[in-house]
């Protein structure tokens, strides 16, 4: 507005300088850093210089390529699901239950994601393992005679995914719900619209932003998520994560950790990218 | 098919019949961590073998919460450090919200980007970058200068550096959403009836934002306290809680870990509570 | 008298477009001043300008015989009444006012007895407590302008500030805010789209358009001489017939329609013979049935279209032979009850109630005639 005063500008400064500082030092540096040391020769070779042989490792070796592609898979799998749950709880609380209920939900359904993710899989650690409560109840009515190890395989991991990221998926979609007028299903019911044609041309695409943004979240959290896959996950079906996790700490082999980082970073990269070009949003709109 | 439209018995009862499984499936392995800690067992699991509150401050061989040196240090850790991360990420990320939404400039929309940023970003990926690239400074101080510069290296205040890296984009979030519904015709007012900039933003503009500042700082406080994936790269000497309490949780331990939980999930409720009402609040005003 | 506040030759640009175009006005101390204009027509932008939140293009703006450029707004000796009040919400009634008193450095004591002055003297002493959001739509309006007066500013400036409220208390708020501006004394700039606020409250009225000023003078002069064609349309209400002066034989002038219609008028201003003009004659200045002894007088048989009930501003519309759409004050005395829809009456006026401009051809209203 006063563009001339000086006031402005030095308060402009007060509100700049940190920011940038903030964002130049630990968000931009930190990557450069890092994709610099993808290219670097690992440090105990004593040769230091540019080399691809991080990435060719990469493709040379079954294991990480494989682990690469399905922890990119198994996101999808799972942002899926939780779309196709969420979709409905989101429904039911801002459609169905009456006005009392729904305050009541709308609290009842965060406080579990206000615990730590933690303590949230270590809850169906003991739910699910050999020696847990499922396993307990089932031999005890005699209905299973032997226990049965249910931790450790994928179906396990895919639960947890969707356990501990729904939330991300059920909150944006509320937002977008809540703002649909009612009216607009009245109208398309009185005017003898069918349940499936009003969820497919009133209410997806009105809420088609909502959705999307809980898709893209959901799918970055379930990509980068590391306990839920090290802990519900069996021995042989690694997260891309844990690679980066061992390169880093067990193998001590920084540059082939930082060439996995930004393996990852580039494919969620493009996975959003298309998914925003696909909708027609912007990542401004969808972190709101 | 809504509230106001006749519905079948059928479709309002699967559909109920269906929300109640959710909750269920929400609710059931916090319940479950929560009854086992009062469970007289050595393992965290049924049958229940009687009340205790052992694994809270039993001594011996059935070690309580309140007697475990090792967890109560990481708890004083986490709690440190979620008062560092929630201090500095709050001013931080009200000062990003102010230069967001109420200043232009050159490349403004990149630099909003920039800030955004870590909410896609996988925190793995935070950790590795801050770790390499403090490593990489650490060691350049330490060969050309002979300057050690050790709180960049894994340690406190590297976590928190590294927590407060993105954390101050959930609170801006949070702030900007409160500055954008602020009537600026208020500071305008403000200015004609003499105030200078400072004073502006002092009387005016904060005190407007008030319950969205203790809303991020709620948040921040325990975005930092379970934070994991990137604390997990940066950790030094001193663990904090969730990063001590991991190796436990996966090799099987003493309900002591489920005693922790029921105290987190009970303290975290209550701060939820907290932050809702203060959110409805700042809805009715 | 002093002058208060002198704009000279003030200019606003925003790129190509000029929003206050060559303004100039002096308002002298104690009066208060209306500016009086359709949406759009740049008066926001000047007060804002004379407020300090915008800067001028060309021209200058003195307080009291100081020149404002470069004085920012929190410097100027001038305070504003916002649109929509800007009381903060944050703080009680008391802490609204003191804000400024404390921005100046004044003592607790000193700023609580200046606070309850001011609070009696709007009418408010029991309000010093209460939340803003506890107010009346028009104790928010007092507690806005009181917040302002406590500074003693040389000028206060009124950015329709009635516009919020509603009609009734509208028309109560213009009275009280006279009484007060008489009371106190303080030089007041009002600016306003409503003419009647304009009209019942202002020493003076500036009418602006389209970024310049129209016309300054009294209100009744507004309403009896104005003095463009914008003017006359603009304040009150006006029959615009259009038409080519010409001149009979015995010199007197007369607009004579399209339909070669005659319509006789005397006072013509700057228009010659031959000249298309606009004719305007106010609807409370037609006569129904007029007696039949007038000479020199307009008159003509006409239809009645409807009767618009309106109570005191009833009208009646009337279409002449010709076609042309004529509203007509019906007076609410009884004398005129027996006209219906539908019947054949009488209208006349004297040649002296109507004025006439050059057609520019410039509409003010896309709807209107």
């Amino acid at each position: 507005m006063m563009t001339k005063s000086k006031k402005l500008r030095w308060s402009f400064f007060v509100f700049f300088i940190p920011v940038f500082l903030w964002l130049l030092l630990l968000i931009v540096l930190p990557h450069i850093e890092l994709l610099r040391m993808s290219f670097a020769r690992p440090a105990y070779l004593k040769q230091p210089g540019f080399t691809f042989s991080n990435y060719i490792e990469f493709f040379k070796e079954p294991i990480y390529w494989n682990t690469f592609f399905r922890t990119a898979m198994y996101s999808i799998t799972v942002t899926m699901i939780v779309l196709i749950i969420g979709l409905p709880v989101a429904f039911y609380i801002t459609k169905i239950a009456s006005l009392k209920t729904r305050g009541f939900l709308t609290i009842l359904i965060l406080i579990p994601f206000w615990v730590s993710e933690l303590i949230r899989v270590y809850g169906w650690t003991i739910i699910l393992r050999e020696s847990g409560i499922i396993n307990h109840f089932m031999t005890k009515y005699g209905i299973w005679k032997q226990p049965i190890e249910m931790l450790y395989n994928d179906a396990a991991m895919i639960m947890g995914l969707v356990y501990t990221s729904i939330l991300f998926m059920v909150v944006p979609i509320i937002g977008v719900m809540d703002s649909l007028d009612n009216s607009l299903i009245e109208a398309a019911y009185d005017l003898g619209a069918k349940k499936t044609v009003i969820w497919r041309q009133i209410i997806i695409p009105h809420c088609m932003p909502g959705i999307i943004s809980g898709c893209i979240i959901v799918f970055m959290m379930v990509l980068g998520s590391y306990l839920t896959p090290n802990l519900m996950g069996g021995k042989n079906s690694m997260w891309f994560t844990e690679q980066i996790y061992n390169q880093f700490i067990l193998y001590r082999n920084w540059n082939m950790g930082s060439a996995f980082g930004f393996l990852l970073l580039f494919m969620s990269s493009i996975i959003i990218w298309v998914a925003l070009k696909l909708s027609g949003q912007s990542l401004k709109e969808v972190v709101k | 098919m809504i509230r106001s439209l006749p519905n079948s018995k059928l479709y309002t009862f699967s559909f109920t019949a269906f929300i109640v499984l959710y909750f269920f499936f929400l609710f059931a392995p916090l319940l479950i961590t929560c009854i086992l800690a009062f469970n007289n067992s050595m393992i965290p699991t049924l049958p229940w073998k009687g009340f205790t509150l052992d694994w809270f401050f039993g001594t011996g061989k059935k070690t309580g919460f309140f007697h475990d040196p090792i967890n109560l240090r990481a708890f004083g850790v986490s709690f440190r450090l979620a008062i560092a991360v929630s201090l500095m990420s709050t001013a931080m990320g009200t000062c990003a919200a102010f230069l967001f939404e109420q200043e232009n400039f050159p490349l403004k929309n990149v630099m909003y980007l920039l800030m955004i940023a870590p909410i896609v970003i996988p925190g793995v990926i935070l950790g590795i970058s801050i770790l390499s690239f403090t490593t990489t400074v650490a060691d350049f101080f330490k060969n050309n200068f002979g300057i050690r510069l050790d709180f960049i290296r894994p340690s406190f205040w590297l976590v928190a550096f590294g927590q407060f890296s993105f954390i101050s984009t959930y609170v801006c979030m949070v702030v900007s959403a409160r500055l954008k519904k602020f009537d600026r015709t208020l500071e305008d007012a403000a200015y004609n009836l003499g105030a200078n900039r400072f004073q502006v933003i002092w009387y005016i503009t904060l005190k407007y934002l008030r319950p969205s500042i203790i809303g991020g700082l709620a948040l921040s406080f325990l975005l930092s306290f379970e934070n994991f994936n990137t604390t997990m790269f940066l950790v030094g000497a001193e663990f904090p809680l969730p990063i001590a309490l991991f190796n436990r949780v996966r090799d099987g331990s003493t309900p002591v870990i489920n005693a922790i939980s029921f105290l987190l999930i009970f303290a975290t409720s209550v701060c939820a509570m907290v932050n809702l009402i203060l959110s409805r609040k700042k809805k009715e005003d | 008298m002093e002058i208060a506040l002198s704009v000279k030759n003030v200019v606003k640009k925003y790129g190509d477009f000029t929003a206050v175009n060559d303004v100039s006005f002096d308002v002298e101390d104690g009066k208060f001043f209306s500016i009086l204009g359709p949406s759009g027509c740049g008066k926001t932008t000047l007060l804002r300008m004379i407020a300090g939140f915008f800067e001028p293009t060309a021209g200058s703006i003195q307080i009291r015989g100081k020149d404002m450029a470069n004085v920012p707004p929190n410097k100027r000796p001038v305070n504003l009444v916002f649109q929509h009040l800007a009381l903060f919400p944050m703080m009680d009634v008391k802490e609204n006012i003191a804000f400024g008193l404390r921005r100046r450095g004044e003592k607790t004591p000193e700023v609580m007895k200046k606070v309850h002055n001011i609070l009696e003297r709007v009418g408010l002493p029991e309000y010093a407590d209460k939340r803003i959001d506890q107010l009346s739509g028009g104790q928010k309006q007092r507690i806005a302008i009181a917040r302002c007066l406590v500074l003693e500013p040389a000028v206060l400036l009124l950015d329709e500030p009635l516009g919020a409220l509603d009609l009734k208390l509208r028309e109560h708020m213009k009275v009280e805010l006279k009484k007060l501006q008489a009371e106190i004394g303080t030089t007041f700039v009002y600016i306003t789209h409503d003419q009647s606020e304009a009209m019942v409250m202002s020493d003076h009225v500036a009418v602006m358009n389209n970024g310049h000023f129209e016309q300054i003078d009294s209100p009744s002069n507004l309403y009896n001489n104005p003095a463009s064609s914008f003017v006359a349309m603009f304040v009150g209400n006006n029959n615009k017939v259009t038409g080519v002066l010409a001149k009979d034989d015995s010199g007197k002038f007369f607009v004579q329609d399209k339909n070669q219609l005659k319509y006789a008028i005397s006072t013509v201003k700057d228009c010659k013979e031959g000249d298309v003009v606009g004719m305007y004659t106010r609807p409370e200045a037609i006569i129904i049935n007029p007696a039949e002894d007038k000479t020199f007088f307009n008159r003509t048989g006409v239809h009645v279209k409807a009767v618009l009930f309106d109570g005191g501003n009833s009208r009646l519309l009337v279409v002449t032979p010709t076609g042309q759409e004529v509203l007509v004050a019906l007076p609410q005395n009884h004398q005129f009850d027996y006209i219906k829809k539908g019947d054949n009456i009488v209208i006349g006026w004297d040649p002296a109630s109507s004025v006439c401009f050059k057609e520019t051809g410039a509409k003010m209203y896309d709807d209107e005639i």
